[in-house]
């Protein structure tokens, strides 16, 4: 059976590739410390020696539209291109095409609708920066092959919190079930508290400091009781217009499982937004590991 | 009011480069065509498949012919496609950050609730 090697939840910011490609007078001032940060962040991912890698992100109205839009989605396709002109015009971010890893796109199918997951599928599918962001960041080789998982968390009416942890939970005991002797990273992505097209966008900080403490805490500490308790599809409004994205965070809890507290976890507090990254290794950690938290 | 209908528009300027240009230049032209042409257009169906009943309210074609952000977010229009397709068509008339700041002075009377986006 294969591997969960790491797990891995982290923000996507769409800005990270230009400001840390940027040079000279171009480069902002805050790029050289959000570099480092992600470098041993990337190391994390590094010393798992991961095989594959399962990519939890959401579509951005890209290929995804409103005349038929699915709640939780598998790609399954020898290979999926990625980013948008969009993208391309405002974020700077580079046309990629990444390989996919069909069968266990396959397995996640079968075993996720045996489980009473109404998964959607798609054959082609272009991937946005919710998926290329944690790919530069993470593995800026993009040498593994991956199986794309994309939520709604953008197109009201959404799935509830709950459904997103138990999706994530499922995840994780289906990549286990998987017949296979790979060594599987699961990697998500979403925000804390954020705001876009709103009143509070592009503030010095993220929208609602207080709930990203928050965030940051129940993540690092597994603590889904926490918050589940407080967190609910109307809660999400308050800390920001955006701040849904949060319930791929909570995926991510549910795969990393209840009390499992990260084995790195680091934020860095950026205009507009927080920065959150977290790695839990369930297998024990790599060698040469220091416990950063 | 027909939230789809505006999302549908920002969604299908927003991806075409030729159109974000247009509806920079010319809104009212862009905003007119587009609804003749192709509000009515299913985008996973061949052209003469085609919807028949689709049609902007009087409110929602002048917010959308005076580039109205904050007209658009009180409608309801999903916030995320219009503040992309503005920045695509106005960020550049503007310092770092100056146009995306601005954005969003102009709907500091707006408070929470805020419109509802569901479609």
């Amino acid at each position: 059976m294969a591997d969960v090697a790491a797990v891995i939840a982290s923000t996507h910011h769409p800005f990270y590739y230009r400001a840390s490609t940027a040079t000279g007078a171009d480069r902002p001032p805050f790029a050289d410390e959000w570099v480092a940060k992600i470098e041993r962040f990337r190391e994390t991912l590094t010393r798992a020696e991961p095989d594959v890698l399962v990519m939890v992100g959401s579509d951005h109205f890209h290929q995804l539209w409103l005349d038929n839009m699915p709640q939780f989605l598998v790609g399954k396709a020898p290979f999926f291109d990625a980013n948008f002109y969009n993208e391309e015009r405002e974020f700077g971010l580079p046309r990629m095409t990444l390989r996919g890893e069909e069968d266990l796109a396959a397995h996640l199918l079968r075993d996720g609708l045996d489980r009473d997951f109404d998964l959607a599928f798609s054959n082609e599918l272009r991937i946005d920066h919710s998926i290329t962001c944690p790919i530069i960041t993470l593995r800026p080789q993009a040498d593994l092959p991956i199986v794309p998982v994309y939520t709604n968390i953008f197109a009201p009416p959404l799935p509830q919190p709950r459904r997103f942890v138990a999706l994530g939970k499922a995840i994780r005991e289906m990549v286990e079930s998987w017949e296979s002797d790979k060594r599987v990273a699961i990697i998500g992505t979403g925000h804390l508290s954020l705001e876009l097209g709103g009143p509070r966008q592009f503030g010095e900080h993220g929208p609602d400091p207080e709930f990203d403490r928050k965030a940051v805490e129940w993540i690092a500490g597994g603590d889904l009781e926490g918050c589940l308790a407080e967190v609910s599809l109307e809660s999400l409004h308050s800390p920001g217009n955006a701040t849904h994205g949060f319930m791929d965070f909570m995926l991510m809890m549910g795969v990393a499982g209840e009390g499992q507290k990260a084995d790195h976890v680091d934020t860095l507090d950026l205009f507009h937004t927080m920065e959150a990254y977290f790695t839990w290794y369930p297998n024990g950690a790599p060698a040469g590991t220091e416990h950063s938290t | 009011m027909s939230r789809y209908l505006l999302d549908k528009f920002l969604y299908t300027v927003d991806r075409d480069p030729d159109l974000v240009e247009r509806y920079r230049e010319d809104p009212a032209g862009t905003v007119a065509w587009w609804e003749a042409e192709m509000a009515n257009t299913i985008l996973n169906c061949t052209a003469a498949e085609k919807s028949t009943w689709l049609e902007f309210t009087e409110p929602e074609r002048r917010a959308l012919r005076q580039h109205d952000h904050v007209a658009l977010f009180e409608m309801g229009a999903h916030p995320f496609l219009t503040l992309t397709l503005f920045i695509a068509m106005f960020e550049r008339d503007h310092g770092p950050l100056e146009y995306q700041k601005a954005y969003g002075a102009a709907m500091a009377h707006i408070s929470l609730p805020y419109p509802d986006i569901a479609t």
